[in-house]
């Protein structure tokens, strides 16, 4: 089973960044979507995901790992099998975000940046996900979770497996 | 009661699917363009007087007309779905419910400016609007409506759906093209303008989601009535997001023309539990704020710019008497220095600057020359960087503390 150690897609992975590096005039563009691969596949982006990946696309390891590092939503270390990001700017803090944070922070015993012990749940705050109209709000995993109350948001993390 | 343009398909049933796109009248407007020159759809949308709905308000006629004539190249357009603009979701309802308008204006667009590949950059965060728009795209292709060929008039057109990686910056116009390019998203110097060098080196138009959502009704029903529904120098409705202490928070479609007071009072309730309005964000964090006497307000481009704000996104925060403003610039002030790319010096340094004062005076540790020092550092910065990120974090830096400035005072200790 490849890992962040020793990352490898199967063949119809790379059939796949084939195809996404057809999409684009210059191959390059697919390295994001690529990478949002290899991070579903091994977990997170380690260096050696970066060196593998960047030679997919002909790139130094050091270019992948200026464009990993750039975007908040590739992880350079293991997270736990659940993110949980709760949003912390304007609307949100209007409506209690700041409360929500500490209520996770108190319930699931880890500061923010976190992962639980049992490795179930990674704590984080994040800026503004744009369902203001929903705050305060979360993004649990793929999903928007809002007008979250410590109650609600008691019931959507004893869900989590 | 005013016109709905862009939210009239919101409520209906599988309101994103392609059935009941065209059972609305969709796709029609594709068919009166294929017919129509290139030219005379660029004419159309100039009548209209629609001006970039993003954030920057740039007459979206005169971008297109940029695109150099004639040229070999190839042309692409882009749509900016990075939607990140602190107080702004309502590019999220539009491909959640109504993902064709966007592909149908998409098309139309194409064809004015002879682009043959566009490219949808949705934020990374997301998913459920890329899962929608993936799905209407690929209904597109099924139905003819996308790919080589078009309706049988010659005309092909392709669209790849590309998902961000987590940036604010990458809203910026020229970020967001280096991000698609497979690189950080740094913003580019300007000239050369995307239009004449855009991705991957090529002529590209940049246009928001809502933008180009506007255009089908626009070839329609032409652009005079678009025009008409706004004011002289802005045409139609548009997409408010409001959020805050009102009543009832969420998408509001009202012209450009509706006040700001209107909108939080007859569209969203008023303000909550019965309790006073504070202050208001009228245009997504970036936009100067106003106190609740500055409301009477109309919210066009041009509005906001004469009472000293700006209309952005379109993004409207607002404010009760409970808030505390030097906590609210605290958390403004901690997303630009987060979001900051690092590529300007003034703006890397200084937001990260602004962001410790900030918090030292709402922890009650606040010494007294840092509320000038933040106001001066903001003014030496602002017009310094290669884009507006920094000249928009100035916009609440110096808003909030100018117009509340007795309450940050007093948060600072005297004998400090």
């Amino acid at each position: 089973m490849p890992d962040a150690t020793h990352p490898e897609f199967t063949a119809d992975q790379l059939q796949e960044v084939r195809r996404l590096q057809g999409l684009y005039p210059d191959r390059r563009g697919a390295l994001l979507p690529v990478l949002r691969l290899a991070q579903e596949t091994f977990g997170h982006v380690s260096l050696e995901v970066e060196e593998y990946v960047a030679g997919l696309f002909d790139l130094s390891p050091a270019h992948v790992h200026e464009v990993v590092t750039f975007y908040t939503l590739f992880f350079q270390q293991p997270v736990g099998r659940h993110v949980v990001s709760v949003c912390h700017n304007l609307s949100c803090h209007l409506m209690g975000a700041k409360s929500i944070v500490e209520h996770l922070s108190r319930t699931l015993g880890v500061e923010v940046g976190e992962t639980t012990a049992d490795g179930r749940i990674t704590l984080l705050t994040v800026e503004c996900l744009c369902a203001c109209e929903q705050a305060p709000m979360m993004q649990v995993d793929d999903r928007y979770e809002g007008l979250l109350t410590p109650e609600k948001v008691d019931r959507i993390i004893a869900g989590l497996a | 009661m005013a016109e709905k343009i862009f939210t009239r398909n919101f409520d209906r049933r599988d309101s994103h699917t392609l059935a009941v796109y065209r059972e609305t009248g969709g796709y029609t407007a594709l068919a009166r363009a294929l017919g129509m020159e290139p030219a005379a759809i660029l004419e159309e949308v100039k009548k209209s007087n629609l001006r970039g709905l993003g954030g920057a308000a740039f007459p979206t006629g005169m971008k297109w007309s940029f695109i150099p004539k004639g040229s070999p190249a190839p042309k692409y357009l882009v749509i900016n779905a990075d939607e990140g603009e602190p107080g702004t979701f309502k590019d999220r309802y539009l491909m959640e419910r109504d993902p064709h308008a966007m592909i149908e204006g998409m098309i139309i667009a194409a064809r004015a400016i002879d682009s043959h590949l566009g490219f949808v950059y949705i934020r990374g965060e997301y998913v459920e609007p890329w899962r929608v728009v993936s799905g209407a795209v690929k209904e597109a292709y099924e139905a003819g409506l996308l790919g080589k060929n078009i309706q049988g008039s010659g005309f092909d057109f392709d669209i790849v759906v590309h998902r961000g990686a987590g940036a604010y910056i990458c809203g910026e116009e020229t970020g967001l093209l280096s991000s698609l390019e497979g690189k950080k998203g740094w913003p580019k110097i300007k000239p050369p303008f995307p239009a004449v060098k855009g991705a991957f080196g090529q002529p590209t138009i940049v246009n928001n989601v809502e933008t180009i959502a506007a255009v089908p009704h626009i070839i329609n029903r032409g652009g005079e009535w678009f025009a008409g529904l706004g004011t002289k120098t802005q045409g139609g409705t548009r997409l408010y997001s409001v959020s805050g202490h009102v009543a009832r928070p969420g998408v509001v479609e009202a012209p450009v023309s509706v006040t700001l007071r209107s909108l939080i009072y007859d569209h969203c309730g008023g303000i909550r539990d019965g309790r006073r309005l504070k202050a208001v964000v009228p245009g997504g964090s970036s936009a100067p704020i106003l106190t609740a006497d500055e409301i009477d307000v109309t919210m066009d481009a041009d509005g906001l710019k004469a009472a000293g704000s700006m209309i952005g996104s379109a993004g409207v925060i607002v404010m009760d008497e409970t808030v505390s403003i030097p906590e609210a610039l605290m958390v403004v002030a901690r997303f630009y220095a987060h979001e900051s790319c690092g590529q300007c010096t003034p703006c890397r340094e200084s937001t990260g600057w602004i962001y410790k004062m900030a918090r030292r005076i709402v922890e009650g540790k606040g010494r007294k020359e840092d509320l000038d020092t933040i106001l001066d550092v903001s003014r030496r910065g602002a017009g310094t960087t290669i884009c507006a990120f920094f000249d928009g974090a100035v916009g609440p830096y110096v808003s909030y503390i100018e117009k509340f400035r007795a309450e940050f005072e007093a948060l600072i200790p005297h004998e400090a």
